[in-house]
């Protein structure tokens, strides 16, 4: 059964990144995937990784997605298929296909000499037994478990990962303001201490409505 | 399924997402590509923490979700700059800072 859900889940994968990468239209390859990602939870949950196959699908299949398919929809599809320029003359088409090819390909065998490859036994296992020393079968991957992970040994990473979130949200809200990027012709007619504090550029209200004074 | 066939499917999405990213010219599908390529290795650490039976490969897992959506979050604002500022949305064409 294990097998089975196994293969489906991998093809499911495989396929979605084919797609993402072959299709022509943005959209679609956003679709793709999206029946990538869920693939992947499966696979997640074959690996009894629970919680982190919920994360998968509830913020990068639900919420990472919908950021995605909102800037589709903005900028438009303005794109050339790989399989255009793939079938087209010309020294560009060539050398795209023959550098893409070459580069996949040698990535390919690399990584799976690197990973089949190695000397770990325990890669032709179904995973490590469950003893004394490894958390119950009925807790590992569950949120509890990864909580108590997150709390205590891995508190820094935790700490720097929300701090790397923060820094994220205010470089995208500086980024696609209205007016997008800092100021060219920003005046400020009569500085006032407020001012000051503030950065070039934030925090007008011309800024929230995008029009410019002159 | 023994864990090598995890680590397999983690290298072909891996190397999918390369190819992706080396061709494509359209920076919004160049970022799709990212995704694939930092799934992939998602998909190789839960599998290794499956491996030994601990939770520190789904930890690193989270936190490499956690950069890949400010990754999102940076790329998609540059984007929505770019077409604002009415240049073209192709990465070939982008070439200022190439000097």
């Amino acid at each position: 059964m294990s097998a089975v859900l196994f293969f489906l889940a991998a093809a499911g994968a495989i396929t979605g990144a084919v797609g993402v990468v072959m299709l022509r239209n943005p959209f679609y390859s956003v679709l793709a995937l999206v029946v990538h990602l869920i693939s992947l939870a499966v696979l997640f949950l074959l690996l009894r990784a629970q919680f982190v196959a919920a994360v998968q699908v509830v913020v990068y299949a639900g919420a990472v997605m919908v950021l995605y398919v909102f800037v589709v929809a903005y900028v438009g599809d303005q794109d050339d298929s790989l399989g255009e320029r793939l079938r087209g003359s010309g020294p560009v088409a060539s050398g795209l296909r023959l550098g893409g090819a070459l580069v996949g390909g040698a990535l390919l065998v690399e990584l799976l000499i690197a990973l089949l490859g190695t000397g770990l036994v325990a890669i032709d296992h179904y995973g490590a037994p469950y003893s004394e020393a490894h958390p119950e079968p009925e807790t590992f991957g569950t949120p509890g478990y990864i909580g108590r992970l997150l709390l205590t040994r891995f508190l820094l990473s935790f700490e720097i990962a929300s701090f790397l979130l923060l820094i994220a949200a205010v470089g995208g809200v500086v980024l696609a303001r209205r007016r997008g990027g800092i100021g060219e012709d920003e005046q400020r007619d009569v500085l006032t201490p407020l001012d000051l504090l503030r950065p070039l550029g934030t925090g007008t209200m011309r800024e929230g409505i995008g029009r410019r004074e002159s | 399924m023994t864990i090598g066939w995890y680590l397999a499917v983690s290298a072909i999405v891996f190397s999918l997402g390369a190819v992706g990213v080396i061709t494509r010219r359209n920076p919004l599908v160049v970022l799709l590509c990212l995704e694939l390529m930092l799934n992939g290795a998602n998909l190789a650490l839960i599998a290794f923490s499956r491996m030994w039976g601990n939770g520190d490969g789904q930890i690193l897992a989270l936190v490499v979700m956690t950069v890949a959506a400010c990754e999102v979050c940076i790329g998609l604002g540059m984007i929505v700059a770019i077409y604002r500022k009415r240049l073209p949305v192709d990465v070939d064409e982008l070439r200022e800072l190439q000097g």
